[in-house]
């Protein structure tokens, strides 16, 4: 028995799995910033992109249509590498978050979950029936409030399911800030194969980790849609 | 700063090697689509026949595989396959050293990953065809292949069809990913020629308005194709 639990501390996959894991914070923590602030840049979009200033929703609609037209790693890299090598931003105050690749990765991640997400809810905001709004407008509800109250809400917990989608998409994009040399799982994992050029250990060490993190994320929804869905659960 | 002039045709520009790398990125996508469609086909009879094991092996597949970053499927494929093959070949006793070529290692690496969300666009087309229908069918005496070409498919094709175009989407920017392993697509390619000309802005913008260029192009063909095949379903 000690012989066995010797051999799984000494096999490739339970080192990597720690090594691995120290990257963990650095993936949370790219997911910590750029999730809360897409999701707020997202309802703004949306609201933009419903709003009646054609100005505004036209500007909008194309930013949507070129970040979803074009694939994440061009935005990476288009932050890190094209914006570097501009020479007024490098001797702007742009440079200071610039330089680093948290921060680009940051940037990207942002940039390109609110363009999802605010097409997300532009649906959930349109899919909101005229009735529910009069009623709002019948009661005296100012434009703020009934915003507040009826529109996002509703909208909110209507697109739940495609934004939790959303939101694990954004889990596995972060991978991608690894090829700006940012350090986590998977940049780590890339160091332990070129080292020990064991890929299957080393992939796999993060593949359960990302999974684990996607299951945290399911159930994280799950919960949100439990608990703002009221009317729909079974037995209340 | 965006260089206009390192874009022409020719030695003196970029602008052939781009066209090149287009056409390799557009190969890899449908090659790995079609290669997608067929292993989604596999996953979905998998998951629909009354089997717990091949349903548990495909739900296996489809779970971790959509659960798991593209870029580490990517590397696994790319760093493993060579090592998998090569222990498929010797059991047949073949010992020389295989590698797979790049454009083989990409191709299955974006059909592995493609198929998973292929499989779930046919799975729910599937389960929209009425049982009755393939009921009425086993009473005019159809046999299963024709069951399959004659009922089922048309149906799931044009049901499948808004999903299956939002998955080529996916599927088109995936293989920006690829760059990682050598082979020079859109995505290498601006890498190489920003190394070289040291103006990385002006290639990555222009991999950005190609690849614009190539999902704007896709989505009219597939509206075109909706139109075509739910014709007299019109709502």
């Amino acid at each position: 028995m000690i012989e066995f639990l010797n051999s799984i501390q000494n096999s490739l996959i339970y080192k990597n799995f720690f090594l691995v894991l120290s990257g963990l914070d650095n993936t949370i923590l790219l997911l910590l910033i750029s999730l809360p602030l897409g999701f707020v840049l997202a309802l703004l979009f949306a609201l933009g992109r419903v709003s009646k200033i054609t100005l505004f929703s036209r500007t909008i609609a194309s930013y949507i249509f070129v970040i979803r037209g074009t694939p994440l790693l061009v935005q990476i890299y288009l932050i890190y590498f094209g914006l570097g090598s501009v020479k007024f931003i490098r001797e702007s105050f742009l440079w200071y978050a610039l330089k680093e690749p948290f921060w680009c990765g940051v940037i990207a991640l942002t940039i390109n979950t609110v363009a999802y997400g605010a097409e997300i809810f532009r649906g959930g905001i349109q899919s909101i029936e005229k009735s529910q709004v009069e009623s709002g407008l019948s009661l005296g509800f100012g434009k703020f409030l009934l915003l507040r109250k009826i529109i996002l809400p509703i909208a909110i917990r209507k697109v739940l399911p495609s934004y939790g989608n959303e939101l694990i998409l954004m889990v596995k994009a972060t991978s991608l800030v690894s090829l700006t040399t940012y350090m986590e799982m998977t940049g780590i994992a890339r160091k332990i194969m070129a080292k020990t050029f064991a890929p299957v250990e080393a992939f796999i060490a993060a593949g359960i980790l990302y999974l684990f993190l996607n299951f945290l994320m399911v159930q994280f929804v799950k919960y949100l849609e439990w608990k703002y869905n009221p009317h729909l659960r079974l037995n209340n | 700063m965006f260089k206009f002039d390192k874009l022409v045709f020719g030695d003196a520009g970029w602008g052939d090697e781009f066209l090149i790398a287009t056409l390799m990125t557009l190969l890899v996508s449908i090659l790995s689509m079609g290669l997608g469609l067929f292993l989604a086909i596999i996953t979905v009879w998998a998951k629909i026949i009354q089997n717990r094991i091949t349903r548990f092996i495909a739900n296996f597949y489809t779970t971790v595989i959509r659960g798991v970053p593209e870029l580490l499927v990517i590397y696994l494929i790319f760093f493993g396959g060579n090592a998998v093959v090569m222990s498929v070949a010797k059991v047949f006793g073949y010992n020389k050293y295989i590698e797979l070529n790049a454009l083989t290692i990409a191709t299955i690496a974006i059909a592995v990953i493609s198929a998973t969300y292929s499989s779930e666009v046919l799975r729910a087309s599937y389960l929209a065809i009425p049982k009755g229908q393939i009921e009425a069918a086993r009473a005019l005496g159809m046999n299963k292949f024709s069951i399959f070409f004659k009922v089922i498919s048309p149906q799931v094709i044009r049901h499948a069809l808004p999903g299956i175009g939002n998955v080529w989407q996916i599927t088109l920017k995936d293989t920006s990913l690829i760059s990682v392993t050598g082979l020079v697509e859109i995505m290498r390619q601006s890498r190489i020629s920003s190394n070289v000309e040291h103006s990385p802005l002006t290639f990555l913008i222009t991999a950005a308005i190609l690849y614009l260029c190539l999902t704007t192009i896709s989505g009219r063909v597939f509206k075109t194709l909706e139109v075509n095949y739910s014709k007299g379903f019109s709502t």
